[in-house]
């Protein structure tokens, strides 16, 4: 950060600023250098942020008054909906909150998808987000154990069971999961715990990937490293903050419109029934945003390798960095790679569709195919395509692609100008 | 892009698909308007009471409902009957109490704020009661099943004799509505089977309308209350939302004019 | 720039703030009140006693609010004890009668206003009630007469129903 210069300007502030810099660190977050050419797909980490906070806030106030016992959690659920005051409305914001929040994350990620975010020199922000993303997953199904329905129970039992997979100390580690030799009051009460405990860790690793991406700056459409500040950049406060509120409005309104009109069409309605250990719903599903992970889990035959699929398409994200070969960042630029980005997409999409479906006949042959094309994508196509794509030529400077009328043109009158 | 066609499809195909997928044999449900559904709907009062009685006098003998205070039937959004007739219907009950001064329970009248009094002591009693099965509490029975309030509107109208070459066991009845056909409650409806306060002629129709009314209300007690504060919710965001970007354009019109 | 622009431009922002923060006060407004006592906590805000059984000399204790409630009935002698008491004699000066409308009857909070204790039946000095725990003496009409406590005991809202029950709060 090169913004050792700022003074604050009353005596107080100096006093303080002097101690503990955070009028510096305030300064720095207006003034930081955005490129101007951010599209809307660029608004979402703002909007992250904002779920995060939603959720801690209307988490917190929940937990005032539910009960984290096997025989009292549903009841003071209910209690919480048809007693404590605005006890409904923060119950649904939390619960719709959760679907928001992800629906943001897979935005977000896709975003980076797309426009190479992931790239050099921005692999750590990019890991982080990663684990934020694995950390989002398990709070959220944890949190779905808290009500104590029929998915809250089955859900717990099928995913924590998947630990027996592991050989030699498989059993083990399940037991100690449970501690118990089932899902039942113990394991209800660490995971409410922890579920509390992973937010507060998220923030701490948000802080992170921040401060990480504010080391280089942003990404934008183009793909192209800014300098900074410049022509090409604004100020972070007003400009960014205002398009980041525009959008969060926009946001909201949806969310609103789950909270207040459809407020239990993303769940289940089993998970209004009571847990009973001695009846399996007919399909045990899991909030519509693990379904793709699911559907891949439930691909492969074996319990362990299925185990393993899973865990894999998760992690093989981490080192997309290493694996994606091409020196050019942006799709806008890289024809052939959007084609597959958009495959991609519809494949997740349909992986997401088998999820949500019983795991047999076409359903199943389906999810396999598109399991298999989800590895093909990451460790053969992106590879290869690094060195065999001919990439379109990128602008110079965002100002000039944004002037020129179209990329091409500005490097062609670069081209030109040089060529004399 | 032929890919993409491909796939779209395909995706067309599974999604028209899967909507048979879990309904294989039961019938569309049956429709009627409800008039709690919409961005301003609300709860017909008389339904909600004629509901009470339905569930009272049919249902409530197997059916508990124990997240129900007496004290909601008097709140606002709900049947609002007056405090008079709640503290009414609340006596008409006994409950459990105690211990007292000798160590014993006792029972009372039920008061505003003590809850709905089950028919069965617990769970095993219900089931030993009903052959095995459980009736189960209808505090929030509306969301859970997927049909929701036309699944219960159309299973307590969907009564039927069984297809020939259907069996059922003993105790088992043929339902056209209820998921697998099979249910081991009886038809509770009939006509007439009970005689309206208002005089509303109870129709096997009319009563699952006015019962599923019920239900939902009890489900949702505050239904009334979100679909209100839903609509100020919207209305104030697209306003904000209107100012904001507006602003969000003074803003930025520095930058275009600056290049 | 006209004059008009700053002034329009302006209008805008301060509108746009303005509304921004009805929102934030329409969203603060629940977070707070979910910790006020919710529709279940204040379904039990008053409880109807059934004194029936108290004979004159006696007191029952209920729980009222999660607090001790010390219900006595008075004999004539108490009655007049704390009738005879001097204003000028009081710590916290209170006429009997207003404290017990049915002189017969006395209702009052059994939490000592000093620390809040409950205070002990039947002891102390003025024939009332002595609190163990710094040395409180009430009187037969609840009164604070020696000792650290401010206040007589509280007298909560109440009244009798029928001939047989009291309903407090």
């Amino acid at each position: 950060m090169s913004d050792h210069e700022y003074t604050p300007t009353s005596k107080a502030g100096k006093w303080f600023n002097d101690r503990l810099p955070l009028l510096t660190l305030a300064n720095h977050l207006t003034d930081y250098p955005t490129p101007k050419n951010l599209n809307y797909w660029w608004t979402f980490g703002g909007i992250l942020t904002f779920c995060l906070i939603t959720q801690i806030v209307t988490g917190l106030t929940l937990a005032m008054h539910y009960i984290a016992h096997a025989d009292m959690a549903f009841e003071s659920v209910e209690h919480i909906m048809r007693d404590v005051n605005y006890g409904w409305l923060i119950r649904y914001i939390h619960a719709n909150g959760a679907s928001m929040f992800f629906l943001a994350v897979y935005i977000h990620i896709f975003r980076s998808l797309f426009y190479g975010s992931y790239k050099s020199p921005r692999e750590i922000i990019w890991i982080i987000g990663i684990i934020i993303y694995l950390l989002m997953m398990a709070a959220a199904f944890m949190g779905y154990v808290l009500p104590w329905g029929q998915m809250s129970f089955w859900g717990a039992t099928v995913i924590t069971n998947l630990f027996s997979a592991i050989p030699l100390v498989g059993e083990g580690i399940v037991t100690w999961l449970w501690g118990g030799y089932s899902v039942d009051n113990p394991t209800l009460t660490r995971f409410f715990t922890l579920h509390y405990l992973i937010p507060f860790l998220i923030l701490g690793l948000v802080v992170l990937h921040i401060w990480a991406l504010h080391v280089p700056g942003n990404n934008n459409p183009v793909g192209i490293d800014i300098k900074k500040p410049s022509k090409d950049t604004v100020p972070f406060h007003p400009y960014i903050v205002i398009k980041d509120g525009f959008a969060l409005l926009m946001f909201m309104i949806v969310f609103a419109f789950f909270v207040f009109y459809t407020p239990n069409i993303l769940g289940h309605a089993d998970n209004y029934i009571e847990a009973n250990p001695m009846v399996t719903p007919a399909h045990i599903v899991p909030e519509w945003y693990l379904l793709p992970f699911y559907a891949i889990l439930r691909s492969v035959p074996d319990k362990l390798l299925g185990v393993v699929a899973m865990l894999s398409a998760i992690l093989i994200l981490a080192v997309l960095p290493w694996l994606d070969t091409s020196k050019i960042r942006s799709a806008v630029f890289r024809p052939l790679y959007k084609q597959f980005y958009w495959i991609l997409v519809a494949d997740v999409l349909i992986l997401g569709y088998m999820g949500a479906m019983p795991a047999e006949g076409l359903y199943l042959l389906i999810a396999r195919v598109a399991t298999a094309y989800y590895f093909l994508h990451f460790l053969v196509i992106l590879p290869v395509l690094g060195f065999k794509e001919k990439t379109l030529p990128i602008p110079l400077s965002i100002t000039e692609s944004v002037l020129g009328g179209s990329a091409n043109l500005a490097t062609a009158k670069h081209k030109e100008s040089f060529d004399k | 892009m032929k890919n993409l066609i491909k796939l779209l499809s395909i995706l067309a195909f599974i999604s028209i698909a899967s909507t048979h997928s879990y309904s294989a044999e039961t019938a569309k449900l049956l429709k009627t308007d409800w008039s709690f559904k919409g961005l301003f709907g609300k709860f017909d009062r008389g339904s909600l009471q004629r509901g009470y009685q339905v569930y009272t006098e049919v249902c409530a003998a197997c059916h508990s409902m124990k997240y129900l205070s007496y004290r909601n039937l008097g709140e606002k959004g709900g049947p609002e009957f007056s405090e008079a007739e709640v503290k009414a219907i609340a006596a008409s009950f006994e409950v459990t109490d105690g211990p007292n001064a000798d160590g014993e329970m006792f029972t009372r009248p039920a008061k505003l704020s003590d809850k709905f009094v089950m028919p069965y002591e617990n769970v095993k009693a219900a089931q030993a009661a009903n052959g095995g099965a459980y009736p189960p509490d209808m505090s929030v029975l509306v969301k859970a099943r997927g049909g929701g309030v036309d699944y219960i509107y159309s299973l307590l109208q969907g009564y039927e004799d069984a297809p020939s070459e259907m069996t059922l066991d003993e105790g088992v009845h043929y339902n056209k509505y209820m998921y697998g056909n099979k249910i081991r409650m009886s038809a509770p409806l009939s006509d007439d089977i009970i005689e309206y306060g208002d005089g509303t002629k109870a129709t096997v129709e009319q009563m699952s309308k006015d019962v599923t009314t019920f239900l939902m209300w009890a489900a949702e007690p505050h239904l009334e209350s979100r679909h209100q504060m839903g609509f100020k919710a919207i209305i104030y965001l697209i306003i904000l939302t209107i100012l904001v970007y507006f602003s969000m354009r003074k803003i930025w019109s520095r930058v275009e004019s600056e290049v | 720039m006209s004059d008009k622009k700053p002034k329009r431009r302006e209008f805008l922002f301060t509108a746009s703030y303005a509304v921004g923060a009805v929102g934030v006060g329409a969203v603060v407004w629940p977070l707070v009140d979910q910790m006020n006592p919710d529709a279940s906590v204040k379904a039990l805000a008053s409880t109807e006693v059934d004194v029936s059984s108290v004979k004159p000399g006696n007191t029952i204790t209920v729980l009222w609010r999660g607090k001790p409630v010390f219900i006595r009935r008075r004999t004539p002698e108490e009655i007049s004890e704390a009738k005879s008491v001097k204003m000028e004699d009081l710590k916290h000066p209170e006429k009997d009668e207003d404290r017990a409308k049915n002189p017969e009857w006395l209702v009052m909070l059994g939490v000592c206003t000093h620390l809040g204790c409950v205070p002990l039946n039947d002891k102390g000095d003025y024939d009332g009630w002595f609190c163990p725990c710094h040395g409180s003496h009430y009187d037969t009409s609840g009164r604070i007469r020696k000792g650290p406590a401010p206040l007589n005991m509280e007298v909560p809202k109440y009244e009798f129903v029928n001939a047989n029950t009291i309903k407090i709060g």
